[in-house]
């Protein structure tokens, strides 16, 4: 029996947008990444409507992280103290497509560390590598406001994608997102109507909707995962449905969620497996299932979830 | 919902009086303003004064077309005003030939020089089909839907695609004597276009219709207008100046979930 093939075809697609800025456009970059341009769903439609291949952001962290667990800072153990050589063995060894600079250093119940310090991470990863950067805060408002301006204006001219801006918190970076001219990231707590509401509030300041991506705190497999699944094939279907307040490429954050699951890490386990393994397919499996509901941007760790998780994205986008 | 701006129509006083003035500057101006609006096109509409039709068509469509690049609906019941409109127009983004039914008296194969002239316009453009034939309007819901799903067939056979396709059920103003039954047949009538074509023909109606010679009149739009989003309607010839019709419009699609919520909702609100 034949299996009739059925293709939906949409009005809107998703903004294609493109970061980082080389020499001629006023940057330093070496490289730039475009994302978005799907004019349909994920394994819908024709090659042509699949828009560009999703990409891949590896964590580098301003500060040495205290809380991986043993498996997953193995890989890094030579570079964890030093932002600007983990970025460069994440592109060169682990095949990241670009960085994603997490400022957890700065939040006061961590490192607690200063501007000067996350200015110092930014030139430091800056001059350490071509590819475009993610510029992440450290979710605490009061010191992301006081340090991230800083950051964004180190790195001004080289078209970062900065964040984030939430309902509650969104006028110091996204005044200083437009001034510096970079991109935004708008956060929702996995609510479409916020995210939707976020992105009004950021317009309506000026900022231009072609360059925001949008992000909804994410759910691991087994953690929540089927929500952000739904909620991220809502927003595509709104998108391609024409609703240019949805129509923004989706930044996932795989890495952190998935290494914060017992399962990951747990290594007393009688009858999970090796640890060894766990944490990476537990990343990976997380990664691919977002992928496949519309994420054009997945913030990772492991290098092996990331060895195979870019085996995916190169088999499915040709 | 794929609004048709209405403003531009000959019996409105001060496009008539543009029109024999040759004034430009009104024009330009509504048309500016309904775009600005939320028009998704630009209805055309020659009205009953200039004597040269085709003529002032083309006049109206070339002087909008200086200010302005939103699509066209050219509006006229005949032909000939409707070729003329085409052959200045620009079609890249799409026009609309606004309208015909499905047969005249005088002319059994109107609708198939509608489908004609759309395909020459290119492949952006559709047609707004009446649901009416030579015998006239139909007062009844099941004649509606019967001259509908001939319109749906005709275009079938000819190719034409259904997502190009506006099926108009024709509201009758309201204070008509005996036309109070027809909002409420055409809703009915809605319920069954909707289906008669996968993927579905546009529903559009000439909203302001509805309340023609009535007072009360933008309310009596805008309710129609809420009634007929929940029966499927996802186009309308409306006035996009009447701020309370639009936030109807954006509060309807929101509430038939074809608008994602947000607390702003009114403000993002864009017709596609």
């Amino acid at each position: 029996m034949s299996v009739p093939e059925i293709v939906d075809s949409f009005a809107g697609q998703v903004n294609r947008i493109t970061l980082g800025a080389a020499k001629t456009d006023g940057g330093t970059r070496s490289s730039t990444v475009t994302v978005g341009g799907a004019r349909n769903v994920v394994y819908g439609g024709s090659a042509e409507d699949a828009g560009e291949k999703p990409v891949i952001a590896i964590d580098v962290i301003d500060a040495k992280p205290e809380d991986w667990p043993d498996v997953l800072s193995e890989p890094y153990k030579d570079v964890l103290e030093n932002p600007a050589d983990w970025a460069k063995k994440a592109i060169e060894e682990f095949g990241a497509d670009l960085i994603c600079v997490k400022f957890d250093g700065i939040h006061p119940d961590k490192a607690d560390k200063d501007a000067s310090h996350a200015v110092k991470v930014t030139q430091e990863v800056l001059k350490a590598v071509g590819v475009p950067l993610i510029l992440w805060g450290c979710g605490n408002d009061e010191r992301d406001n006081q340090i991230m301006p800083k950051v964004s204006e180190a790195a001004k001219g080289e078209n970062c994608l900065l964040g984030t801006v939430t309902e509650d918190n969104y006028k110091s970076l996204t005044a200083i997102a437009l001034a510096d001219n970079h991109h935004l990231i708008t956060e929702a707590p996995l609510d479409i109507n916020i995210a939707k509401q976020v992105n009004i509030l950021v317009s309506d300041m000026g900022f231009p909707l072609e360059k925001v991506v949008t992000f909804q705190a994410t759910g691991a497999l087994g953690y929540g995962i089927e929500y952000s699944y739904s909620i991220q094939e809502r927003q595509r279907l709104a998108a391609l449905g024409g609703d240019k307040m949805m129509a923004m490429p989706v930044i996932c954050d795989v890495g952190y969620e998935a290494w914060r699951v017992k399962e990951a890490k747990l290594e007393d386990a009688p009858g999970w497996g090796p640890v060894q393994n766990r944490g990476p397919l537990w990343e990976a499996a997380t990664a691919i299932c977002l992928l496949q509901a519309g994420a054009d941007i997945i913030r990772m760790r492991h290098p092996r979830a990331v060895a195979v998780v870019k085996n995916f994205i190169n088999q499915i986008w040709k | 919902m794929i609004l048709i701006a209405e403003r531009i129509n000959g019996m409105f006083k001060d496009v008539k009086q543009a029109i024999a003035e040759k004034n430009k500057q009104v024009i330009q101006d509504l048309a500016k303003r309904q775009t600005q609006a939320g028009a998704s096109y630009l209805d055309v509409n020659v009205g009953t004064a200039a004597a040269d039709q085709q003529g002032t068509m083309q006049w109206l469509v070339e002087t909008i077309q200086e200010t302005c690049s939103i699509p066209l609906s050219l509006d006229s019941q005949k032909t000939d005003v409707i070729a003329a409109g085409l052959k200045v127009a620009n079609t890249d983004n799409g026009i609309i030939l606004n309208s015909s039914p499905l047969n005249k008296k005088t002319d059994e194969e109107v609708l198939e020089k509608y489908i004609e002239m759309a395909n020459q316009a290119g492949p952006k453009a559709s047609i707004i089909a009446l649901t009416m034939d030579k015998n006239g309007v139909p007062q009844d819901i099941d004649t509606r839907v019967a001259i509908a799903a001939e319109i749906v067939q005709k275009a079938m056979e000819k190719g034409f695609d259904t997502q190009r396709l506006f099926i108009d059920p024709i509201i009758l103003p309201v204070k008509v004597p005996g036309a109070q039954v027809q909002p409420a047949n055409i809703l009915t009538a809605m319920d069954q276009i909707r289906i008669l074509a996968e993927p579905a023909p546009h529903i559009t109606v000439g909203l302001s219709n509805v309340s023609q010679g009535a007072a009360e009149r933008s309310l009596i739009n805008r309710t129609f207008l809420a009634m007929a989003v929940s029966h499927g309607l996802d186009s309308a010839i409306a006035d996009v100046f009447d701020q309370e019709l639009m936030n109807v419009l954006a509060t309807s699609e929101m509430l038939m979930n074809k608008q994602i919520y947000s607390d702003s909702y009114l403000k993002a609100y864009k017709p596609t």
